[in-house]
């Protein structure tokens, strides 16, 4: 490691801010993993110095530093640089709310504590000034002890000076005044209890040393009834002190007074001595805009109506904006087709680029535009604060099936990627109901069902529109897609908390933030990020999966003549009469439907095709959706490649939408009609098609038996759900 | 007599009296500000009746009824007296205020 490398961890309270100032200080360069072994999000950027190379650590909000669980312990590890492997911190860069100065210092007097240089950004400077209210900064710092630099992320104010602070501070440390902000008494149990503590150790391990948890996790062990630090000390102690750490719980309690409210009041105290003077006379006047909002956005009609509407707007401006940038991905597939068409001669390998790479790929990059738009949407909508109004809107009605508002997050993210939502069930303390929320999120439809839906809308659902062109039916039916999810995972969720899940209602409590304008940056890195992600699942998964589709579909077979033919149409048509090229044209596309059939692929979808017959489907179909349990974009690609490579799709069609259109049976029946193409896109919404999302469920439940569950049900599920959809609208529509 | 936050009527506030239970969401509503001797008041509740939106040290915060019940009151201040108190007490006023104290509009 560099000598000169140095590492600031940046803290705060949720709603401070901390994120735009995380962006704003280590600009684009940010670095997002997970800490070994839990579902703490690493975010690692670079502060900019032309002598130091400083290291900026982003932990995830908190409002206090009491770890709970083994995930908020290894952020309290972070801080104190217990964490194996994990580099200690020099400094830490404490972020406050300056509106919500005494609340937020609950988590400075803990972090005082650590024995670590502390700077303090006190964040959002503008609105407490634009608000009537004077904090006397230079005040605040001195009584703290601690460098204090009012600052505002957002308008980039006082950026320069906090930088330069924190540089200083890594130079010359300022002294590290340790807070104790607790009873003197408190302290004496605590300094008793490491001793008794240590003996025990030394006893239980033979002699053989093992090293003291730190001081604050020694005296979270004692204040935290049920927390993860007593846990914790049992572990790397590998002893018992439950009985010791009780007894002297009682002892403080008989001496000192309740645990459970000495340190709120200790700490609380500590706020109102340090903020002494520092808060001017002037009264707050509030954030009106936020009174204001929220008089319309959670009122008791107009609130509901709103977020009804929102979410119904979401997804038409999804469908109807996006067609000019989805039709110039078009263009630009059939370009690149006609280019290598021009510059190679038919065989396999022009086939492998243009039916297996461009098609395969080409198809799942069209839906870019959507998928960028969908978090777009999230982005906004969390970053100015209505995220926790909806929460807040639909928690009676997630707490009737098990669940509380908490779960709406993370089952909304879910609509764009599972993944992040099942990771941003986070925020959910109690296990239960983050468990039951874990199960149900993939059923939300993310953004991979989209391409599968907008495909099959495009192409078998009439355009209808209602209200002057506002409304349209395919906006509708879109819709009902996404309801299918939802519905389907109300009772699950019911299910799952009534049987599996059971237990005690959890509590909801949640902080709704002022209202603000979005941060550019933030709403950018975020859209950024999710299209990255899925430009490199399409250039990796996804064009691995095209690349064996195509070969499957290709081999085995004699394709002399199919080439042969695909000659002759290409190069001599000029001559030949145009009898004669249509004649090769339907000789081409009997000799390719021919290839196809006996392929590896073909053999597959045959044997399967009993199977999915009820549902509506023929068997290519059939290997589309088998072929998509890795990812279920993959059913375009295959489609593509099958219909490309069957030869169903000629110069004068416009891809894969009129090569579904044209699909017959061999008896000459279409093969899809409404009835199939909901079938299908029932399977897609239930069916657990990503291996993404189990792994993902395995690392956050950290046991194979969710993933595993998971999958069987949601299968089963799909299946059940296409054989009723299918059966039921084919007999409506015939 | 005392009454708990789940019992005041909007806009009306109260100062607190104690949070009840040692548990994590005891712990939790504590960090958050529901400490003795702060006002906290009540905004308004969720369409369907259930959380409830309170102002608690200048900060929204939206819990169920069920967490409101903990949280006892000393008494409950009238209610309009409104504008003062839109977000709470100023801070680093209004600690350990006698709750029958007015506060001025």
């Amino acid at each position: 490691m560099n000598p000169h490398s140095r590492r600031v961890v940046l803290v705060g309270n949720p709603n401070t801010g901390k994120s735009t100032l995380f962006g704003v200080l280590s600009g684009l360069n940010v670095r997002t993993a997970n800490y070994p072994g839990v579902t703490i999000e690493k975010k690692v950027g670079r502060l900019a110095d032309p002598e130091l190379a400083i290291e900026l650590v982003d932990l995830p909000g908190t409002y206090s530093l009491s770890p709970r669980s083994p995930d908020e312990l290894v952020a309290v590890e972070v801080l104190t640089g217990e964490l194996p492997g994990e580099p200690d911190a020099d400094l830490i860069l404490c972020v406050v709310n300056a509106t919500l100065l005494r609340r937020n210092l609950f988590l400075v007097s803990q972090l005082m504590e650590l024995g670590k240089p502390i700077v303090i950004a006190l964040n959002m400077i503008d609105a407490a000034n634009s608000r009537g209210l004077k904090i006397d900064v230079q005040r605040l710092s001195e009584n703290l002890g601690v460098p204090v630099f009012a600052v505002s992320a957002s308008k980039r104010q006082g950026i320069d000076e906090l930088r330069a602070g924190v540089v200083a501070a890594l130079h010359d440390p300022p002294p590290v005044a340790i807070g104790k902000p607790l009873p003197a008494k408190f302290y004496e149990f605590s300094d008793d209890f490491s001793g008794r503590l240590a003996s025990l150790a030394a006893g239980g391990s033979g002699g053989v040393a093992t090293k003291m948890p730190s001081r604050y996790v020694i005296e979270r062990a004692l204040l935290d009834r049920g927390g993860e630090a007593e846990r914790q000390i049992d572990r790397q102690l590998r002893i018992d002190a439950g009985d010791l750490v009780e007894s002297t719980r009682q002892q403080i309690e008989t001496e000192i007074g309740p645990l459970s409210e000495l340190e709120c009041d200790a700490r609380y105290a500590w706020a109102k001595q340090k903020t002494d003077g520092v808060l001017g006379a002037a009264s707050d006047s509030g954030h009106r805009a936020t009174e204001w909002l929220d008089a319309i956005l959670i009122h008791r009609v107009w609130g509901m109506a709103i977020f009804i509407g929102l979410m119904f707007l979401i997804f038409q401006c999804i469908y109807a904006w996006s067609g000019i940038p989805m039709d110039a991905i078009t263009g630009t597939q059939d370009y690149l087709t006609s280019l290598v068409e021009g510059a190679m001669q038919p065989g396999t390998l022009r086939s492998l680029v243009t039916d297996g790479m461009i098609a395969g790929v080409g198809s799942v990059l069209i839906f870019l535009p959507q998928i960028a738009m969908l978090f777009l949407f999230l982005a906004i909508l969390e970053d100015c604060g209505y995220m926790a109004r909806a929460a807040f809107l639909v928690d009676r009605i997630m707490s009737l099936f098990g669940l509380s508002g908490k779960s709406f997050l993370p089952l909304m993210s879910s609509f764009a990627c599972a993944v992040p939502g099942v990771m941003a069930t986070r925020v959910i303390e109690n296990r239960r109901d983050r468990f039951a929320t874990i199960l149900v999120a993939p059923f939300m439809s993310c953004s991979a069902r989209l391409p599968v839906y907008l495909l099959l809308i495009a192409a078998f659902v009439p355009s209808v529109s209602y209200l002057g062109g506002f409304v349209s039916l395919s906006g509708l039916v879109l819709m009902a897609m996404y309801f299918v999810g939802v519905l389907v995972a109300i009772p699950t969720a019911w299910l799952l908390k009534k049987t599996l899940l059971r237990g005690e209602a959890a509590p909801f409590v949640l902080e709704l933030p002022e209202y603000k304008v979005p941060a550019i940056g933030i709403v950018f890195s975020r859209v950024w990020e999710a299209c990255k992600a899925f430009v490199i699942r399409a250039g990796t998964m996804i064009f691995a999966a095209s690349i064996v589709i195509w070969a499957s579909a290709y081999w085995p077979g004699d394709h002399t003549r199919r080439l042969e033919l695909q000659r002759l149409i290409e190069s001599e048509s000029a001559e030949a009469s145009e009898d004669q090229v249509a004649m090769w044209e339907t000789e081409l596309r009997v000799e390719s439907a021919k290839l196809l059939e006996s392929s590896i692929l073909g053999r597959i979808g045959h044997a399967i095709e009993p199977a999915v017959r009820p549902l509506g489907w023929d068997w290519k179909i059939g290997v589309g959706a088998v072929a998509s349990f890795p990812a279920r974009e993959v059913i375009i690609a295959t489609l593509g490649t099958i219909y490309s490579l069957g030869g169903d799709v000629d110069e004068e069609s416009e891809g894969l939408m009129s090569a579904l259109q044209d699909a017959k049976w061999p008896d000459g029946r279409p093969v899809y009609n409404l009835a199939v193409a909901l079938s299908i896109m029932v399977f897609f919404a239930l069916c657990a098609q990503c291996v993404s999302t189990l792994l993902v469920i395995r690392r956050e439940t950290n046991s194979w038996r969710w993933p595993i569950f998971s999958f069987v049900y949601m299968t089963g599920l799909a299946y059940l759900g296409a054989l009723v959809t299918y059966q039921v609208t084919i007999r409506l529509i015939s | 007599m005392t009454t708990t936050l789940d019992q005041l009527r909007p806009g009306q506030s109260g100062q607190i009296a104690r949070v009840e239970g040692c548990d994590g969401i005891s712990c939790r509503l504590r960090e958050m500000g529901f400490v003795p001797g702060e006002v906290v008041r009540f905004l308004t509740a969720a369409p369907l009746g259930d959380p409830l939106n309170c102002i608690i040290q200048g900060s929204r915060v939206a819990l169920r009824g069920r967490e409101a019940r903990r949280i006892s009151l000393v008494s409950p201040v009238p209610v309009d007296s409104s504008v003062a108190i839109a977000t709470g007490m100023p801070q680093g006023l209004g600690e350990k205020r006698p709750a029958v104290d007015p506060i001025p509009v």
